[in-house]
């Protein structure tokens, strides 16, 4: 059985170690939230935010205070707020250790494609590029077929790129890779999933 | 000087003129300058182009200027939540430049510190960087990005005095003090003018001297996405 989303979201959690900064992207990626445990985490808002906190109660939502999925969210005891150029300051900067993000597709050298399809889907990258060329570990969480079963972990992307040999690890349903030299490196199966059943769901090299 | 005016509109007048660049701060739907942008409809100011993160929904926010076409080119990061936005661009009617966000914003600082031009890594290799200037620092690709220089700052904040200092409250601070420094001329909304000595000089976010006009009024602060989780939760 592959992972569910909550499954991947756990796993992409093991990422973070304690004292760790991080930012989280929309999606699953948000879900990683729930799997932090006891760590020491502190979660950061591109839009002008550190320390972010769960989803407010019914009737206490607030209108100043969204992250950068536009969600209604609360503050913590240690949240700090500064302006988006010192935001993507910290994150250009090197000082946010790592960004979990999903993907429309990933490149066994590390490029990642995330922010457009040409003549469909036009949202724009929102802060994504800057994410993943400042801060220090970029971690992909994504499906590892697309809805026609074909892979989205390529040889080469396809799609405009959000960022070019950016992507350190890969966490799909059906297992964990590392982006090494020559190609991608299985670091674990899925439970339930063999090797073999990830070698054939995956376009890129495996080396 | 006096830098309090009674309305939007009155804010405005005489600084508005066809084909100008606004730097407008916001992000989504918080910390709009929403009274400005009516303002800025009523005004019926053609050919625009504009410096925002996004460009609001279909009827709130940077969205109306879009609906009534007054908006030539948009400079953003993320649009994703406008139809008529993509129905417009699609067709060829509006102009897009994409910013990557932390790009639009130094671009912002930059422009209002007179640094006209500046070297980052964010879109090398990407569609972002093409047609930019190359250059390596310490064995890295890095490319040049340009300082904005806006005709027109429009911005919110929380709390003013009536010098112009600005508070600004939780996330709703975002692009306001790149977007108000960039301009020629920056008119900022607020909820309340205080009068001076009222703030903390030691918790002023945006000193005055960036600010040149300044109005107070109703705000409608529409939330965007409202997510919550049950108290049994809790």
């Amino acid at each position: 059985m592959p992972w569910d989303r909550n499954q991947m979201a756990a796993r992409a959690a093991e990422e973070l170690e304690d004292g760790m900064y991080v930012n989280l992207g929309i999606g699953i990626p948000t879900l990683v939230a729930n799997y932090v445990g006891d760590k020491d985490i502190t979660l950061q808002s591109e839009n002008g935010m550190l320390g972010m906190g769960p989803f407010p109660f019914e009737g206490e939502e607030d209108p100043d205070l969204i992250n950068a999925g536009k969600q209604t969210i609360t503050e913590l005891s240690r949240t700090s707020y500064f302006d988006s150029a010192m935001s993507f300051g910290m994150i250009r900067g090197g000082k946010i250790a790592a960004a979990i993000l999903g993907a429309m597709e990933v490149a066994e050298n590390g490029d990642l494609a995330n922010w457009m399809i040409p003549g469909k889907l036009v949202k724009g990258m929102g802060g994504a590029m800057d994410l993943v060329a400042g801060v220090g570990r970029v971690v992909v969480v994504m499906d590892h077929q697309n809805k026609a079963g074909e892979s989205k972990v390529l040889k080469s992307c396809t799609l405009p790129l959000t960022g070019k040999g950016v992507v350190d690890r890969i966490i799909t349903n059906l297992g964990v890779l590392d982006v090494v030299e020559g190609g991608l490196k299985i670091v674990e199966c899925a439970e339930g999933v063999t090797e073999e059943e990830l070698r054939n769901a995956t376009e890129a090299t495996i080396v | 000087m006096k830098k309090i005016y009674d309305s939007a509109a009155e804010a405005l007048d005489g600084i508005l003129f066809d084909g100008m660049l606004i730097a407008a701060g916001g992000f989504g739907l918080c910390g709009i300058p929403e009274l400005l942008i009516d303002a800025i409809k009523e005004a019926g100011t053609k050919d625009l182009t504009v410096a925002s993160n996004n460009a609001g929904v279909d009827d709130f926010g940077l969205g109306v200027l879009l609906q009534t076409k007054q908006v030539k080119k948009m400079m953003s990061s993320y649009v994703g939540e406008n139809a008529e936005f993509m129905r417009q661009y699609l067709s060829g009617e509006l102009e897009l430049e994409f910013n990557p966000q932390g790009t639009l914003a130094e671009r912002m600082r930059a422009g209002g510190s007179g640094i006209p031009g500046f070297y980052t890594k964010t879109g090398v290799g990407t569609q972002i960087a093409e047609g930019k200037e190359v250059k390596q620092f310490h064995g890295e690709d890095y490319i040049l990005e340009e300082g904005i220089f806006a005709d027109l700052s429009i911005v919110k904040a929380w709390k003013a005095d009536d010098t112009g200092n600005l508070i600004f409250r939780k996330t709703a601070r975002n692009f306001n003090p790149p977007a108000a420094m960039c301009g020629k001329i920056c008119v900022a909304e607020v909820e309340e003018i205080v009068p001076r000595g009222s703030l903390d000089p030691d918790h002023i976010h945006l000193p005055g001297i960036y600010v040149h006009r300044l109005i107070q009024g109703e705000h409608e602060k529409r939330i965007e996405k409202v997510t919550t989780r049950a108290k049994e939760n809790a």
